[in-house]
Parts: C-alpha cells; structure tokens; sequence
C-alpha cells in the first residue's frame, strides 16, 4: 500500500465543492509539488490548466482531469533515440542512484533480446564495486572486463572496447563511479573516459545514459544539467519508482532539457526494469 | 530560476519595508511568500512549508524591529532562528552508555549510504572515544555487501563480523553482539540491507534485529539530496522502529538538504551527523545554524540584505 495522501479522492472532494476555484488549484499545486515538480513547474502547470479551463469553458471533472494529463503528458513525450547496434552505452550518475543495478538489468534485457553484451567494470574507486557487477555479470550471464580497485577507468574502458570488438559484442555497457556533478576533478575523469569512448569507439553508436534516483529533489536539475555538459546525455533511466517518491524532478528536467526517459527501474532484480511510458508515469502521480 | 527572482523580489520588498518601524502582516504575507519558494527549492516538504511560514508568520506580527536592523532582515533572522531551533538548536551529541556495550544499528533507504557512514563512524568513534569497534555485515541482499564492509573494515583496520552463506541477518546480528561480548568491543556498528518503507516483509525485518540485539542507537540514514519524500520515509522508519537519530549523507554536493527541516519538524529526532564526501574520514557533527543557513540559501539571501 502507497502511503501518499490520495489526490484522487482529495480532488473528488474539491471538485464537488463547486466549480474549479482556487482551492482546486491550489489542491493541485500541492500535489505537484509533493511529487518533487518544483514549485515552478508546478505552476507552470496550473496555469497552463487554467487557461484550458477557460477556453473550454469546461465543468466535467472527467474532462478536466483528462486536460490535465495532457498536458502533462505532452511535457514528457520526448522521442527517445533508439541506438543502431554495435553501441556503447557509458552509464553516469550521482552516488547511490542505482547505475550498477540498472547495468545489471540492462544486461539481462539485452540478452534476452539475442544480443552479444558486454560490461565494463570502471568503477575502479568503490569499495567492492567490481565485486558487485562481477556477481550480477555471473547471475545474468554476461562478459565482463575489470581491473583491480584504484586502476585507471578510462584504461578499463579502453580495454573493455578491445574486448567488445574481438567478441563481436553489439553492446558495451559502461558502469562508471558514483559522483557528485559539483566534484571538477571527478567531471573531468568522466569526460576523459568519455573521450576515449569516442576515440576508440568508432563504428559504434554512443549512448549516454544518466540514472536518476527518483527519490531525489530539486538537486536533479544540476545534476543534468552539469552531467549534459561533460558527457552529452542521451537518455535518462529512472529508477526506484517502486517505492512512494513519484519521481516529478524528471518532468522539470525533460520539460527544461529535453531529454528523455528511456526505462524505468521498479526493484531490485535484474528483471526490474520497464520501458518508460508517459501515461503510466503521469497517471501515478494522481494515485 | 526561481533563487535568482527571489533575490529581485526579497530587495523589493525590504527596500519598501525599510522605511517602517513595524513589521505589519501585509509586508510579512509577501516576504513569507518568497521564503515559502525558497524553502520550497530546497525540498523542503509542502506541509512543513506551510506550517513553519504560518508559525513565523504570526510570531512576527507586530514584532518590534530593533534598532540594528531593518524590518526584513529582522524576519529574516526570525525566520533563521525559528529554523534553528528546530533543527535541534545546540548541537546533540551521541548518548553514549556508560558501562554498557554501544550498539548502533544504521538503516534507510538503498543507496542511502549506510555501509559506508557504518566504516565512517566506527573510525571516528574509535579515534574520539578510544572505543574498540565491530562492524556486522547483516546486508545478505545486495551483491557484494558484505564484501563491501570487509574491505572498509580492512582498510581502517577495524574488525569485521560476517557470514558468508548465510541468508539470515537476524542471527547474524545476534552473533555478532556474541562476538562483540567475547572479544570485549566496546561499539558495535550493524550496518543493514537498503529497504523501501512500504516494504512490510523487510520492515519486519529490521524489527526483529532491533529486538534481538536491542541497540543504543538507531540511527536513519538519509541521502541529503531527497525530495518531498523524506517526510514519508523518516516518518514510517520511526513509527516502525523509534528512531534516535538521523545521519544527513552527500552534503558534499551542492543540495540546499531541505530534507533536514522536513524530518526534524516531522518526527521530532536530531541529526547527528552528516556526511562530506566518499573518504572514510568524511563526516562531521550536525551543526543547526549551519544548516538552515545553507537551506535558506543564506549566501543569497545575506548578499541582498547588505544592499537594502
Ligand atoms: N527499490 C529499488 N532499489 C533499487 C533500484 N535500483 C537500484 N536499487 C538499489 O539501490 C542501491 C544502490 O544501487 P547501485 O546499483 O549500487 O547504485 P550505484 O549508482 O551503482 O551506486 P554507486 O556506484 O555507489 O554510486 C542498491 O541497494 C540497489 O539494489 C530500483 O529500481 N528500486
Ligand atoms: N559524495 C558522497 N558520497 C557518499 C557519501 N556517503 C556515501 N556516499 C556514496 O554513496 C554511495 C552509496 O553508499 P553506500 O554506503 O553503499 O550506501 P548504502 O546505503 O549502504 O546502500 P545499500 O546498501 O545499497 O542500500 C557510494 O558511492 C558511497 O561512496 C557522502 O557523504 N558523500
Ligand atoms: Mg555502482
Ligand atoms: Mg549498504
């Protein structure tokens, strides 16, 4: 059971009351808000809603609901690429989001649809953080290549693109250290490893994925932000959605950037990982 | 961004409110307003915003300014002391018990950072307190947990209890504190399993250890950079568990860490310490003030009182 205050109900409520006045906006806002929008999307919705409301000049709540799903909807539709195999995917993100995992059940998914994977264990800093991606490599049944704590990433991630391309591997799938995106020197170390991809990837397709922990608040728009600047993200994967946090930054974030979500993770197992879809995700919000 | 119309606005208003002795309640709704949207921006909680601003708000009106100060500097230090007073207003230390084993037991949700905060504060409590520490690896679930905490454990040279192939993490705690007991450790740090809140059989679970080794300290850990959720997750850990404390992780980073506010005002416990970085020498003592100035993006908001 989801502990969340439910808007339905609460919106069921307001809209008897009477027509949509300002506490049925102002129910609305605070729901948004509560779902980690942002005070300024939030309005940004609202307003938007309002003045759908007054062309329409709209009395259904069915209605009403139903535009603002839209318009929701509208803000994180965002055709994702598809990659054209071989590609390399470099996975980046803050501490503790869940890049690891989320390598693991990319893996179990691309194998499951036929493909020859690969991992790269660059996460050369973390306690164990080798260990662990070995043990998923093993569960999931895929190659991996690693080095010892402390060696260079972007050394591993030279030879795992050797070792991609021996074995004919039509993904490469790049775990890489958790770090702050304010940390300059750990920056730099992502957009070094980031170059080599580049420069010995050719022939393959480079796609950058963020991991975002949808726990998190209004920090995730730096994050972006300054992660887009120094490795040019490609798509988001947005994971922990199993729990009560709704994961609202990542609509600020597409509606901002434009970058879109590619899956989501819902768990902890390998096969916890579903494709992103904009009506589920905004339908949540309101649960 | 909504900070840097913030700072627009907040010099408005002063400049307007300088010229008056008394803060009167129009001048208060508008400058609430934008402390509303800046606690909002530090993700502090929706219903915390409401109540704290309604609190000042009434504590405020009619306040007389004093002589130092202008009438918005003088809301704005209500607004800092209030914030500080709740965030715990002296700094809280640890209650050590005297003549009893210390067991802390550190839980949250995953990826919080717990194993490593467990090797943090075993080091810095062996250094403060010349304690002998041990650290119990009852995360049975991740990969590599328990590989994770033996390494740390290496490399402080602080002992390590684990069981490799054992799926059980109630009994690996009560052995632990076995061992504790045997080899005369005078703190022992159980590090467990990330869980989500709502995860009843994982919850129970926690209680179970809480039961079997009945801890001195339990202490939620919380990454510094949540959203509104903190509140729905300090909440159910401590109904679940009576909680004692809180340790605020990656404050490093550039979180304003209104998650802070949102669970002292929720549930009432301190925060102990923070954590500053991924280096095991990286965490601090919990310092209030410091805090709500960090939340209230005070760097921002001092800078515009100067110029009123
Ligand atoms: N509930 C839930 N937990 C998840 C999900 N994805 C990852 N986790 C958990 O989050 C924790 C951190 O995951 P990792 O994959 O180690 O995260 P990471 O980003 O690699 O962490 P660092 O390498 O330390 O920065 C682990 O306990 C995972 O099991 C998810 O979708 N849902
Ligand atoms: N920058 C920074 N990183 C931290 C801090 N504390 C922990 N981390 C990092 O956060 C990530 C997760 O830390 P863990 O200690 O594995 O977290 P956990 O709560 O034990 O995770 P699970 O066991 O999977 O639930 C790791 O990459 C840590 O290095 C901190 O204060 N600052
Ligand atoms: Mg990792
Ligand atoms: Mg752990």
């Amino acid at each position: 059971v989801k502990t969340k205050d439910n808007f339905k109900e609460k919106i069921e409520n307001v809209m008897y009351m009477g027509s949509f006045d300002d506490d049925f906006f102002d129910e609305l806002e605070e729901t948004l808000i509560l779902s980690d929008l942002g005070a300024q999307t939030s309005v940004k919705i609202t307003e938007a809603l309002r003045k759908k409301i007054k062309e329409t000049h709209s009395k259904s709540k069915e209605e009403v609901m139903g535009f603002l799903k839209e318009i929701l909807i509208e803000m994180v539709q965002v055709e994702a690429v598809k990659p054209q195999d071989p590609t390399i995917m470099l996975v980046v993100g803050v501490n503790g989001v869940g890049k690891t995992t989320t390598i693991a059940k990319l893996a179990s998914r691309y194998k499951s649809q036929g493909k020859k994977v690969v991992i790269a264990a660059a996460d050369t800093f973390r306690a164990a953080a080798a260990e662990q991606l070995d043990e998923w490599a093993q569960r999931v049944g895929v190659d991996i290549v690693k080095s010892t704590t402390g060696a260079d990433p972007g050394a591993v991630v030279f030879d795992a693109i050797g070792a991609a391309k021996a074995r004919n591997a039509d993904i490469l799938l790049c775990d890489t250290a958790g770090r702050l995106h304010n940390k300059v020197n750990l920056m730099n170390e992502l957009q070094k490893i980031s170059r080599i991809i580049i420069r010995e990837g050719e022939g393959f397709t480079i796609h950058n994925l963020m991991i975002l922990d949808a726990t998190t608040g209004q920090n995730a728009i730096n994050q972006a932000k300054v992660f887009h600047e120094c490795v040019d993200i490609s798509g988001i994967i947005l994971t922990k959605l199993d729990g009560t946090a709704k994961g609202g930054i990542a609509i600020s974030i597409i509606d901002e950037m434009q970058i879109p979500i590619e899956y989501v993770g819902i768990g902890e197992k390998s096969e916890d990982l579903i494709d992103f879809d904009p009506k589920k995700f905004v339908d949540l919000l309101f649960e | 961004m909504i900070f840097e119309g913030l700072n627009e606005k907040f010099q408005n208003i002063f400049s307007q409110l300088k010229r008056k002795g008394k803060l009167n309640e129009k001048d208060i709704q508008e400058v609430s307003r934008e402390i509303k949207l800046a606690l909002l921006e530090a993700d502090v909680n929706f219903k915390v915003v409401k109540q704290f601003t309604k609190n000042i708000s009434e504590r405020a009106v009619g306040q007389e300014v004093l002589n130092s100060l202008t009438p918005g500097q003088q809301f704005i230090k209500i607004v800092k002391d209030e914030m500080t007073t709740l965030l715990g207003g002296e700094i809280e230390r640890m209650d050590f018990v005297d003549g009893r084993r210390n067991v802390f037991m550190l839980v949250g949700l995953q990826g919080a950072g717990k194993t490593t905060t467990a090797g943090k504060l075993a080091n810095l409590l062996r250094k403060e307190k010349k304690f002998k520490p041990l650290l119990v690896a009852c995360d049975v679930y991740r990969p590599a947990a328990i590989k994770q905490l033996e390494i740390l454990g290496e490399e402080l040279n602080i002992d390590v209890y684990s069981e490799h192939d054992v799926k059980d993490p109630v009994g690996i705690a009560k052995r632990g504190l076995q061992k504790a007991v045997a080899g005369q450790y005078d703190l022992v740090i159980m590090d467990t399993a990330g869980r989500l809140q709502i995860d009843e059989t994982l919850m129970a679970e926690l209680v179970n250890i809480k039961e079997a080794i009945e801890p001195t300290e339990i202490l939620l850990t919380v990454d510094g950079m949540t959203g509104q959720e903190s509140v729905n997750v300090a909440n159910e850990f401590n109904r679940l568990l009576n909680i004692s404390g809180v340790i605020l992780t990656k404050l490093d980073g550039d979180t304003r860490g209104g998650a802070a506010l949102s669970i002292t005002y929720t549930i009432g416990k301190a925060i102990k310490y923070i954590g500053t970085g991924e280096k095991l020498t990286d965490i601090e003592l919990f310092y209030p003030d410091r805090m709500a100035s960090r939340i209230l993006g005070m760097g921002d908001v001092l800078s515009f009182i100067d110029k009123a």
